[in-house]
């Protein structure tokens, strides 16, 4: 009693607390598997069934060779988005980042105050020009017209410095220049090797972002043969008669990535909020 | 915000005088022709790489991030629609008079005002308490913190056509586990999709489940931060767990609560993919067969995208822009308020 809480030990309440939160989180997803792997007849009586049928694959199956819904198509073209802008995010913003950090050019205090300040911008609501950008250009309906608006982030930029600012040491640079080191040089060989960590921080919370985006895409790829998972989804379940254990068994699919993904780089994910807090 | 910077004060100056720079001082014999053409290369590397480093991110942030944002205004005053690409011009205030007399837009604002309450307030409070939590010396503390992180992974999509079913009226498990506590009960299962009330807390319910955990963690984070001797004084006051909570712990944390009320705000307020897939029909955007949960976001998706009207799907985002700098504004004062605000 009285001592800091992190030097409490958590009693049995705290626990118990814990779980029900940790249960709560996690029922969702477990009635997700639930729905489906049962019929409709086990889906349509009461009690409802609490536990999986077995029927996962008859389900899988029925949305696989839907008309019209694409849906193994759109798991590799959500793999392909998420992967090209991960690796984007990546490259741009912890070469933009390194710039931020370490280098010394006039303005820089200034533009990275613009980035600071784009960090709040609300994107989405210039989703009706944007639409109209991507006609323009003749990328609407395609993957380009998803990829793009994600290839950069302010957010990604700002982490980056953080991170180039505290791994980095200067004399490191110092030296790297002594020996004749061009600044690419040094990126590729002194920075990117010390700034791995934040790298799978940042890749991970940028690709779970991408997969799991919903809105553009659905603009964009709208009843293009071309959709992405998460549009494959809501085309599942749409129509006047959805059947839901087919929507959820397409849903069970594409969320089994991010659920491995969350099993690899949990501790990663973890640490990626809790800096990008502290720091906010 | 500082940081220490690598070279001497030479800002876009020749590095004189060090090895890999600068022009040889006069009266020195000249260096060999083939370093010195490195040399010159390496002062351009130095003076104009950062920036060739920065473009990419501005170009392309300018390009699909702020551009369409000033393009959605000159939008908001034109003619556009996606079915007559022959009826252009000015529009002049036409989108906006249309949109102050626009029923589906007030029972839109008031919808998404009303689930942001229902989400944010719930959603943060639980955050907090989860967070003072998770602040204990617990065992296996990474299983935890990753636990509660499930939803954050979760697609949104995924998520939501899951409750869509939990709440469904005959076959729901909500209504079931609700019929057990005696709660509408067999022959009247409550309807979640009848009315606003009942529709609003059924997504509010997705957006708090969705967000709990991630804004634990943005507490636990700043909570770690607290120096461990503000609550050895307090312990001597006897102070207990609760008021360490409420007297120490949430004032010193105030600059996150604020930036996840921001954050909550910017998100809440542009709610989409929630409404959207709760309706029976996801394509409909109608958000309940009489718009009982319609929210903007989702309203501007319709009328520009089924009703095919750009121009007012533009000005509607307009005005939703407004609408978050407003409410953004509203909230951050009223938190200084609270934490007694005097800085």
């Amino acid at each position: 009693m009285g001592r800091a809480p992190q030097d409490t030990r958590g009693s049995v309440w705290t626990y118990l607390l814990l779980s029900l939160i940790v249960l709560f989180s996690a029922f969702p997803l477990y009635w997700m598997f639930v729905i489906a792997t049962s019929t409709d007849e086990a889906l349509a009586k009461l009690p409802p069934a609490v536990v999986p049928g077995n029927q996962f694959f008859i389900n899988l199956n029925e949305v696989f060779t839907m008309q019209d819904v694409y849906f193994a198509a759109s798991l590799i073209n959500s793999a392909i988005v998420s992967s090209v802008v991960t690796f984007s995010v990546l490259f741009f913003c912890s070469l933009a980042g390194f710039a931020f950090a370490k280098l010394r050019f006039p303005g820089s205090n200034a533009l990275m105050m613009v980035v600071v300040l784009t960090l709040t911008v609300p994107q989405q609501l210039g989703i009706v020009a944007l639409y109209i950008v991507m006609g323009k250009l003749g990328w609407n309906g395609t993957l380009l017209a998803v990829i793009a608006p994600g290839l950069v982030t302010a957010f990604g930029v700002f982490y980056m410095r953080q991170f180039v600012v505290g791994a980095v040491p200067d004399e490191l640079i110092e030296s790297g220049r002594m020996d004749g080191a061009t600044t690419m040089r040094m990126y590729w060989s002194l920075v990117l090797p010390a700034i791995r960590p934040a790298l799978a921080v940042l890749g991970l919370l940028t690709f779970v972002m991408t997969w799991n985006d919903f809105q553009w895409p659905l603009i964009t790829l709208n009843g293009s043969d071309y959709p992405t998972s998460m549009v494959a989804i809501s085309d599942l379940a749409s129509g006047n008669y959805v059947i839901y254990r087919r929507v959820l068994a397409g849903a069970f699919v594409a969320t089994v990535p991010l659920l491995v993904l969350l099993g690899i780089g949990g501790r990663q994910i973890v640490r990626g909020i809790m800096e990008g807090a502290v720091k906010a | 915000m500082s940081t220490t910077r690598t070279q001497p004060a030479q800002a876009g100056g020749p590095a004189a005088g060090r090895p890999g720079g600068g022009p040889p001082a006069p009266g020195r014999a000249p260096v060999p022709r083939r370093s010195n053409l490195r040399n010159r290369l390496l002062r351009f590397d130095m003076r104009y790489m950062p920036y060739v480093m920065i473009a990419p991110f501005f170009l392309l942030f300018a390009a699909f991030g702020v551009f369409p944002l000033i393009f959605n205004a000159v939008v908001a005053f034109r003619h556009w629609r996606l079915d007559d690409p022959d009826l252009t011009g000015w529009a002049g205030m036409e989108n906006f008079s249309r949109l102050i007399a626009d029923e589906d837009f007030w029972n839109a604002l008031y919808n998404t005002l009303g689930i942001f309450v229902l989400s944010t307030v719930p959603q943060l409070l639980i955050a907090l308490v989860v967070a003072a939590l998770l602040n204990r010396h617990l065992r296996g503390k990474t299983w935890w913190r990753v636990g509660i992180l499930l939803p954050y992974v979760t697609p949104l999509t995924a998520s939501t056509m899951v409750f869509s079913t939990i709440v469904s009226r005959d076959y729901g498990v909500a209504n079931w586990v609700l019929g057990l506590l005696g709660i509408g009960g067999g022959d009247n299962p409550i309807d979640w999709r009848a009315d606003k009330l009942h529709s609003w807390i059924a997504i509010a319910t997705m957006v708090n489940w969705k967000w709990i955990g991630y804004n634990a963690l943005l507490y636990l984070a700043a909570m770690q931060s607290i120096p461990r001797d503000v609550y050895e004084a307090s312990a001597i006051d006897g102070a207990g767990p609760n008021r360490q909570l409420w007297q120490i712990t949430v004032p010193m944390i105030r600059p996150v609560l604020l930036f996840t009320i921001v954050v909550s705000t910017i998100g809440g307020l542009q709610l989409f993919t929630e409404p959207m897939l709760f309706d029976l029909n996801s394509q409909s955007a109608t958000g309940g067969p009489a718009g009982e949960w319609q929210t903007i976001a989702q309203l501007i998706y319709k009328v520009g995208w089924k009703d095919l009207n750009l121009g007012y799907a533009a000005a509607m985002a307009m005005a939703l822009f407004v609408i978050v700098v407003v409410v953004t504004g509203i909230n951050t004062l009223l938190t200084n308020r609270i934490g007694g605000g005097r800085r």
